[in-house]
C-alpha cells in the first residue's frame, strides 16, 4: 500500500539568476511500513524530495498525496497539523531545542497534537526506554553525546506516532559505530511500531537495513527498487 | 508549555542581551514614574494652594468673573447669609463641605499718610475664623506647615499687606521687613500721592500711630454709590504673597471692615461665597447641585459658579505644560524601549532561524512561531514594568527621605522635594502597561518576520 504518491512533481529553485531544477517529472510511491532510502550524489535533488514528501516544500507542479491527502490544496495551518499529526522529523544536526530537557524535546511534539498528560507522560517514558534514554530525560541536549541526541531526535520523531518519519542523512554526523546502532535502532523501531522510515543517505550501512531504495540524479528518479530486487542485487 | 515556559527559557538562553534590554526598560520605567511622581506633587500642591486660599468653587454675582474686578461693589451678593445658608443646609452639598464662608474684593489706594506715600492695592476682606478651617484642608497629605491667618485674635481695623506694599510704602521697619533699602527723599516728595480732596478725606480718617513701631494704612475705595472711603488700618504684619505682582498689591483685612469700605451704612454685600469641599473630586458634583440651587430656590438674584481651575488659569496652564511635559518624555522613552525589544527580538529571530525551520516542521503553526516571540516580548515587558515600578518607587522613597527642599511657583517657604509614585495607582499601572504595550509591539514585526519563514530556507540556516 503506498504511504506516499508522488505524480510528476518538479522544483526548481533560482540561485541568482539562474533557474536550477531540484525535481524533474518526478513519480514515485513510497510504500507504508518500509525503511526507504533516497540515495544519489550532493545536489541530486535528495533532500528537495525528502522536502517535498515531508510536506515542507511545495512542489512547482505536480501531485503528492501523502496518507490519502492531496497535500498541495491544504492551506499553511492545515499542513502544520497534518505534519504534527502523520509526519516525524529526524534532522542531520539532530535540531533538538537546547532551552528544553530531553524529556520536553520529546514532549514538544506531543503538545502540539494534543495529547493528554497521562498519555503524554506513559508515551515519553516508553519511548526513551526504547532509545536507551530513561535516566537522561532531566538532561538539557547540551549534556548529550552526538548519538544520544540523535537518539532523543528518533523519539521525538515518534512521540505523536506519525506515520511516517523523514530523516535527512542522520548519520552524518556521527562516526561509523554510533551510526550503526543509531540505524539499529531505527530499524527496530520501525518494525516494532510499523511506521514508515525515508532516508537521504549515502551511507552503505543505512543503504544496506533499507526495505526499498531510491537512487535520484539531477533531479529525476533513476533508480527505484524493492526489497527482492536489492536483495538479488546483493547476491 | 508551555509557551511561557519555553518563552522564559529562551530569555535565559542569552541572559547578557535579555539583562540590557531589561534595564533599558526599566530606566525608562523608572524616569517616567519619578518625573509623573514629581510632576503629580506639584499638581497637588499648587491645587492645595489654591484651594486652601480660594476655595474649590466660588459663587459669584454673574459676570463678576469677567467684570468685576473694575467695580466690585457693583457685583456684589446682596443676600449672601442666605445663600450660604441654603448651601449649608442642602442636604446634597453639605456631606461634601469643609467650609462655606463669605468674600470681598476689592481695589483702592493704600497710603501711608505719615510718609505721604501711597500705591493701588487689591483688597480681600476675609471671615477669619473660617479661613483658619480652610487652612487645615490637606486631601494629598502635603508636608505642610501651615499656620493660622495672621488676622487672627485681631481687631477688624487690623490688616495685612504683602511685603511689596510695605516696601512702597515704607512700612518696611515697624513691619521688619527684610531686603527693604530705603528710598531716596527726593523720590518720596516728588508731588502728592493722590489729589488733595482723597488727601484730606485720608486726613480725616486716619489715626496717628500709638508708637514708632505701629504701622497704619489709609484704604480708599469707591463706595457702592462711586463715592470715595477711606478706612483706617492698623498693619499686623507684612506677608510674602509668592508673586511679586500680587505682593505688591496685596492688602488682607476683616470682612466687616472691607464692608464697611464699600457699602457704608447700606445692606452689607459679598462679592463671592467660597466653597471648600472635602475631595476636589466632588467638584462635578458639587457644581451641578449649586447651579440647580442658583436656578431655583437662589434665583432671585443672578448669580453663577466658578470652579478653581476658571478663577486661577494659572493652574490649568501648568498642569498642562507638566502633561505635556510627561507625554513628550513618554513617547520618547517608548520610542527608544521600541527599538531596543525590536532589536533584541530581531536578533532572536535570527539566530534561532534553524530552530523556527525545526518547529514548523514538526507541525507548529505560523501562528504558534509568532506567538512564541510575542511571548517572550510580554515576558520582557512585564518582568521590566515590574522591576521598574520597584525601583521607581525605591527611588522615591530615597527622594523623599533625602531631605532636598525646593521652592514651588507662588509660594513663600521652600517645601520638601517629593515623589509621589507610592498611592499614585493609575500612574503605575498606566505606565506598566503602556511599557508592556511597546514591549509587544516591538515584538511584532520580528515574530511575523520569524511565522513567515519558508522552513525549507530555515532549516538550511547556517
Amino acid at each position: 500500500m503506498s504511504l506516499v504518491t508522488l505524480n510528476r512533481v518538479n522544483k526548481t529553485y533560482r540561485l541568482d539568476a539562474v533557474d536550477v531544477p531540484a525535481l524533474v517529472d518526478v513519480d514515485l510511491e513510497i510504500r507504508a511500513d518500509c525503511f526507504t532510502v533516497i540515495s544519489g550524489p550532493s545536489g541530486s535533488g535528495k533532500t528537495t524530495l525528502l522536502n517535498v514528501i515531508g510536506c515542507i516544500d511545495h512542489p512547482d507542479r505536480g501531485e503528492v498525496t501523502v496518507a490519502g491527502q492531496e497535500v498541495r490544496k491544504m492551506s499553511d495551518d492545515a499542513l502544520s497539523d497534518f505534519r504534527a499529526r502523520h509526519i516525524g522529523f529526524i534532522f542531520q544536526s539532530f535540531n533538538l531545542l537546547p532551552v528544553l530537557t530531553v524529556y520536553e524535546n520529546v514532549e514538544y511534539p506531543l503538545l502540539l497534537s494534543g495529547v493528554p498528560g497521562g498519555e503524554r507522560r506513559r508515551r515519553i517514558e516508553t519511548l526513551l526506554e526504547a532509545v536507551g534514554l530513561a535516566d537522561k530525560a532531566r538532561n538539557l541536549p547540551g549534556q548529550l553525546s552526538g548519538g544520544q541526541r540523535q537518539r532523543v531526535a528518533i523519539a521525538r520523531a515518534l512521540a505523536p506516532s506519525p506515520q511516517m518519519v523523514l530523516a535527512d542523512e542522520p548519520t552524518a554526523n556521527l562516526d561509523s559505530h554510533t551510526g550503526e546502532a543509531i540505524i539499529d535502532l531505527m530499524r527496530r523501531v520501525q518494525r516494532e511500531q510499523h511506521v514508515s522510515f525515508v532516508f537521504s543517505s549515502h551511507d552503505p550501512q543505512v543503504m544496506a537495513a533499507a526495505d526499498d531504495a531510491v537512487r535520484i540524479r539531477d533531479g529525476q528518479i533513476e533508480k527505484a527498487e524493492r526489497r527482492e530486487a536489492l536483495a538479488r542485487e546483493t547476491a | 508549555m508551555r509557551t511561557w515556559s519555553l518563552a522564559l527559557r529562551n530569555l535565559l538562553r542569552n541572559r547578557r542581551r535579555s539583562l540590557t534590554t531589561l534595564m533599558a526598560m526599566v530606566i525608562g520605567a523608572v524616569t517616567i514614574l519619578t518625573f509623573g511622581g514629581y510632576s503629580r506633587n506639584i499638581t497637588y500642591s499648587l491645587q492645595t494652594g489654591y484651594v486652601l486660599r480660594g476655595g474649590h468653587l466660588q459663587v459669584q454675582r454673574k459676570d463678576y468673573f469677567l467684570y468685576g474686578s473694575g467695580n466690585p461693589a457693583a457685583y456684589g451678593i446682596a443676600d449672601y447669609q442666605r445663600v450660604i445658608e441654603v448651601i449649608e443646609h442642602d442636604p446634597v452639598l453639605s456631606p461634601m463641605l469643609t467650609v462655606v464662608t463669605p468674600t470681598i474684593s476689592l481695589g483702592g489706594i493704600a497710603g501711608n499718610f505719615a510718609a505721604g506715600v501711597s500705591r493701588t492695592v487689591v483688597g480681600t476682606g476675609v471671615v477669619v475664623a473660617d479661613r483658619n478651617r480652610m487652612r487645615r484642608w490637606n486631601d494629598y497629605g502635603l508636608p505642610l506647615n501651615i499656620g493660622p491667618v495672621a488676622l487672627t485674635g485681631t481687631a477688624e481695623d487690623a490688616a495685612v499687606i504683602g511685603t511689596g506694599v510695605a516696601r512702597v510704602l515704607q512700612l518696611c521697619r515697624p513691619l521688619a521687613v527684610a531686603d527693604c533699602p530705603q528710598q531716596a527723599k527726593a523720590e518720596q516728595t516728588q508731588g502728592n500721592p493722590a489729589p488733595d480732596d482723597i488727601i484730606g478725606l485720608a486726613r480725616q480718617e486716619s489715626r496717628p500711630a500709638a508708637s514708632t513701631d505701629e504701622a497704619r494704612i489709609e484704604l480708599l475705595a469707591a463706595n457702592v454709590h462711586g463715592a470715595p472711603n477711606v478706612a483706617s488700618l492698623r498693619v499686623v504684619k507684612a506677608e510674602q504673597q509668592g508673586f511679586k505682582e500680587f505682593d505688591d498689591m496685596y492688602v488682607g483685612l476683616h470682612l466687616a471692615e472691607a464692608q464697611r469700605l464699600l457699602y457704608g451704612g447700606d445692606k452689607p454685600e459679598v462679592t463671592a461665597v467660597v466653597i471648600q469641599l472635602v475631595h476636589t473630586g466632588q467638584i462635578p458634583a458639587a457644581r451641578a447641585r449649586l447651579e440647580e440651587l442658583l436656578a431655583t430656590t437662589l434665583k432671585s438674584e443672578p448669580l453663577e459658579v466658578q470652579d478653581f481651575e476658571t478663577l486661577n488659569p494659572f493652574y490649568g496652564q501648568a498642569v498642562g505644560m507638566f502633561a505635556a511635559i510627561f507625554g513628550f518624555m513618554a513617547v520618547l522613552i517608548a520610542a527608544i524601549v521600541l527599538f531596543t525589544v525590536s532589536n533584541t527580538m530581531s536578533m532572536a529571530v535570527v539566530e534561532r532561524t534553524t530552530e523556527i525551520g525545526t518547529l514548523r516542521a514538526m507541525g507548529l503553526r505560523r501562528s504558534g512561531i509568532r506567538r512564541l516571540f510575542v511571548c517572550e516580548a510580554l515576558l520582557l515587558g512585564c518582568i521590566g514594568a515590574a522591576v521598574g515600578v520597584v525601583a521607581a518607587l525605591g527611588l522615591a522613597w530615597l527622594i523623599n527621605h533625602s531631605g532636598l527642599t525646593w521652592l514651588p511657583p507662588g509660594q513663600v517657604d521652600p517645601v520638601p522635594l517629593t515623589v509621589r509614585v507610592w498611592g499614585e495607582t493609575r500612574l503605575m499601572v498606566g505606565s506598566a502597561a503602556g511599557l508592556i504595550v511597546v514591549a509587544v509591539l516591538s515584538a511584532w514585526w520580528p515574530a511575523r518576520r520569524a511565522g513567515r519563514m519558508i522552513i525549507v530556507d530555515a532549516l538550511r540556516h547556517v
